[in-house]
């Protein structure tokens, strides 16, 4: 066990872990933020990706060890209310329907759009590949994100 | 309809005070459900009369809140039901609030969501309970301010007087309403008056599920919750006959190691830690008769089979004659292997088993039968059990009726603890141990006449039977052939009984997903054999079929059927899946063997549509499921093993592969049929029968593997 400090969602946390233990049951079982789920445990379907420092990783394979130090941000802290222009966009578009995977593909889409204002269809593919959705939302996921760069640029 | 009878007002009030109204579902549920091959029929009993069921409360706050007794997988019913119910309460649409109901079989019969039945079965009685509650508020209306009902109108949330336009809240009316006796024979709205029942209106669950704050069964989080994991027999039909804990208890955080009939679970302070534990435990198995099972030795026993004498589920006419005089005759053999549902969300159950009774938290679309499940394990009464009914993380089928080895393996393992504990199924654990869809196998035979037209039609069907056997007949194992709307003279579809050690149950449209690869594409052999084309024979068979003869030509049109862009080619198919009339055509190219969907046109017309929105989503939702286990599914065997564990091996279409999606939804005052389960079926044969017309290869068996075109 070990003492690991880092940020999440904007406030300095310490947990005492496994430096082996990943993030996402540390986030889930310890912490009890359960926004963030568990899909797979090999990073093959994207349920669990939230933000290490800005980028988008898999929390299923992120070692405690790996994040101290470090800035966290899950579904949780994207916005306080729902207002960040991924959640408005996907409120909008009425993306999900069993919703499980949409805490990871907002913030896998959040991540894509940090790093691209205004992705392609083909942009959104690549990129959004990683996260599966078994309820197939991805015609609306689509739609959703071309709709958040609209509104992260301005037009409401 | 049945009548709805007991209804009568419930004497509660809650924190907020005002009115409950409570009703009971009609028998037509049971009816309906056992059609398509649902468990047996004392499961869908209609409640006892005397306790009446509370969909309605009316805050005096103002709030309206719905009670579903729906469970919500993403198929929308948690807010069609409330569009229902608003309807004919005319309240407020922007203050509805819905909660799924709680397990009350006294109340509510028994709850399950199975079958695309949420729409069909609570259509009538969810109005009707809407309305009552109107009439309630409305009446009370009239006794405050002394005059005649007549003089009172709903509208919007309140009532107001038609001669004074004086207006009251429907909050402020509630705790008087409560009061009246609930009315007998309260008329429905004219369709034509909707104004909520076919908008595409909000999901009431979307801004939940955008926040983190949607909690699905993986999320129970009671105070003293403790975590396992469970090692089961990899072989079906296997026991474990003896385990070593030492170096498993000896973990960080492990807590305990306990047997269940399933196999030894590893219980921590987190799933990590059971995880670790379960890395370093030794359980030795005896693995049964089932450890010399495979896939080679499953596909000859069906082959088998199909020589074997079956029993008829539809005749028309004499197909063997009719083959016997047909100017030209054509013979296939179709199958399809056993696929896992995976649902996004693995199984999960949390169990705390308490001296005074038990209490569960589970996403699952059979709470009446899981409360059941628990209190039998537990040897207490389904009474005692406080059962929390979660969203469900995807379901499928998989969360059904059956056997509900997740939540029996999580309530065997809180008896034998005091705490709560959380049960969940790794990825591996989801894939490996399903209840599966069942692989099938079937030859077909067909006849033309001397003009090219089928005119004989037979179809030898070996499977494990996963529904009801009746005169040697699993109505759902035939599903999707039995009841073929195409007009052939001579036909028959015979089944047989081919049961294998792997458990099967109910997948997305059960039966149909299967058969209706084999049928449609055996269709276009026909049909190519005839040098017909695809949509002009399906035309001619469906002259008496209106309904999917509009979607055919639909999808037809709108695809711009028998010209597709340069490069690309088109396959159809139809089909009724839980009522629903559907017309797919699938645009696709084949580039070394590698096939790309690019475009799929869908018909379809389900009736009446209380929410356009959530109908497209389904729609299109099941295209893609349909699409995986076209191109992508597969659950193998060896040595009784199912060969494959996570998304590497068990893959899924994701999003870089998923076409364009055209729906076109027919406006329709039918009555409303399903339709979660009407759109994954067809795509399959769609798919296949436009790879026929890129490359001239008829494939008959899935997954379409690239090797096959190459």
């Amino acid at each position: 066990m070990a003492s690991i400090k880092f940020t999440l969602n904007g406030k300095s946390q310490t947990v005492e872990a496994a430096p082996d233990m990943p993030l996402l049951w540390v986030l889930r079982d310890t912490l009890g933020l359960t926004g963030t789920k568990f899909g797979c445990g090999m990073a093959l379907c994207g349920a669990c990706t939230v933000h290490v420092n800005g980028n988008a990783v898999r929390s299923c394979v992120t070692m405690m060890s790996s994040v101290a130090g470090k800035t966290v941000t899950t579904i949780e802290g994207l916005s306080a209310d729902g207002t960040h222009p991924v959640q408005q966009a996907w409120i909008e578009a009425d993306v999900p329907q069993c919703g499980y995977c949409q805490s990871g593909q907002i913030m896998a889409a959040v991540s894509l759009l940090s790093k691209k204002a205004h992705p392609s269809d083909a942009d959104i593919d690549e990129v959004m590949r990683g996260n599966i959705c078994r309820c197939g939302t991805y015609q609306d996921i689509r739609q959703a994100i071309h709709r958040a760069a609209e509104i992260k640029g301005g037009k409401a | 309809m049945s009548t709805t009878i007991n209804v009568s007002r419930r004497g509660f009030l809650t924190a907020t005070g005002g009115l409950v109204l409570g009703i009971v579902l009609p028998e037509k549920t049971r009816v309906a459900a056992q059609q398509i091959g649902m468990p047996p029929p004392n499961l869908f009993a209609p409640p006892p009369g005397g306790k009446p069921n509370a969909y309605i409360h009316i805050g005096t706050d103002e709030s309206v809140t719905f009670l579903i007794p729906k469970g919500e997988m993403g198929q929308g019913p948690t807010t069609a039901c409330s569009q229902m119910l608003a309807e004919e309460l005319e309240c407020d649409w922007a203050r509805v609030r819905m909660e799924i109901a709680p397990v009350d079989p006294a109340s509510y019969g028994h709850q399950t969501t199975v079958g695309s039945q949420a729409i069909r079965s609570t259509w009538e009685p969810l109005r009707k309970a809407g309305a009552e509650a109107r009439e309630m508020l409305v009446q009370a209306a009239a006794q405050r301010w002394g005059v005649d009902k007549s003089q009172c109108r709903a509208d919007n949330g309140f009532v107001v007087n038609t001669a004074t336009n004086a207006k009251l809240s429907y909050g402020a009316l509630a705790a008087d309403a409560a009061k009246l006796p609930v009315p007998v024979n309260v008329g429905l709205k004219d369709p034509k008056d909707f104004h909520i029942i076919g908008k595409p209106v909000k999901r009431l669950d979307t801004r939940d599920k955008v926040t983190g704050r949607a909690k699905f069964g993986l999320d129970a989080r009671p105070d003293g919750l403790v975590y396992a994991v469970s090692e089961r027999c990899p072989v079906f039909g296997g026991k474990a006959v003896g385990f070593d804990a030492l170096k498993a208890k000896a973990v960080p955080g492990v807590i305990n190691v306990v047997q269940t009939s399933r196999g030894v679970a590893v219980v921590a302070n987190s799933t990590w830690a059971a995880m670790q534990g379960r890395k370093v435990l030794t359980v030795q198995w005896d693995e049964g008769a089932g450890a010399s099972v495979s896939s080679a030795s499953i596909r000859q026993m069906f082959a088998d089979r199909a020589k074997e004498k079956g029993a008829a589920a539809r005749k028309e006419g004499d197909a063997q004659a009719g083959l016997a005089k047909a100017a030209k005759k054509i013979e296939a053999v179709y199958e399809v292997p056993f696929l896992s549902h995976s649902p996004m969300e693995p199984m999960n159950c949390t169990v705390h088993a308490r001296p005074d009774g038990a209490e569960v938290w589970a996403a699952t679309q059979s709470p009446t039968t899981s409360r059941k499940v628990v209190a039998d394990a537990l040897g207490i009464p389904p009474e005692k059990v406080n059962f929390h009914t979660m969203f469900c993380g995807g379901g499928f089928g998989r969360r059904g009726e059956g056997e509900l080895d997740w939540v029996l393996e999580a309530a065997e393992i809180a008896k034998q603890l005091t705490v709560p504990v959380k049960l969940t199924y790794t990825r591996e654990d989801d894939t490996q141990h399903d209840y599966y869809r069942p692989a099938s196998y079937a030859e077909f035979s067909g006849g033309l006449d001397a003009q090219g037209w089928p005119v004989a039609f037979m179809a030898k069907v070996a499977c494990p039977s996963f529904g009801f056997l009746r005169d040697g007949v699993d109505g759902t194992a035939v599903g999707g052939l039995s009841d073929l709307h195409y007009e052939i003279p001579d036909m028959l579809v015979d089944y047989r009984v081919a049961n294998t050690i792997v458990p099967v149950s109910y997948w997305r449209a059960p039966g149909v997903n299967q058969n209706s690869f084999f049928a449609e594409s055996f269709l276009d052999e026909l049909a190519a054999a005839g040098g017909k084309d695809p949509v002009e024979v399906r035309r001619r068979l469906l002259a008496k079929t209106p309904r999917m003869l509009n979607v055919l030509n639909i999808a037809a049109e709108k695809a711009n059927w028998g010209k597709p862009p340069a490069g690309r080619f088109q396959g159809v198919a139809v089909g009724n899946g839980a009522g629903a009339f559907v017309a797919q055509v699938a645009e696709i190219s084949v580039t070394k063997g590698k096939v790309k969907v690019h475009r799929v046109v869908c018909a379809f017309d389900c009736g009446l549509v209380i929410n356009p929105s959530i109908l497209r989503q389904q729609i299109e939702g099941g295209i893609i499921f349909g699409l995986t286990a076209a191109l992508k599914g597969e659950i193998s065997l060896e040595r009784g093993r199912v060969q494959q564990g996570n998304f590497d091996t068990y893959e899924m279409v994701r999003i870089d592969e998923a076409p364009k999606i055209d729906v076109f939804i027919v406006p329709s005052t039918e009555r409303p049929t399903g339709a979660g389960e009407s759109s994954n079926p067809q795509i399959i044969p769609a798919v296949a029968n436009a790879i026929f017309a890129a490359t001239g290869k008829r494939l008959r068996k899935l997954p379409i593997r690239s090797a096959n075109l190459a």
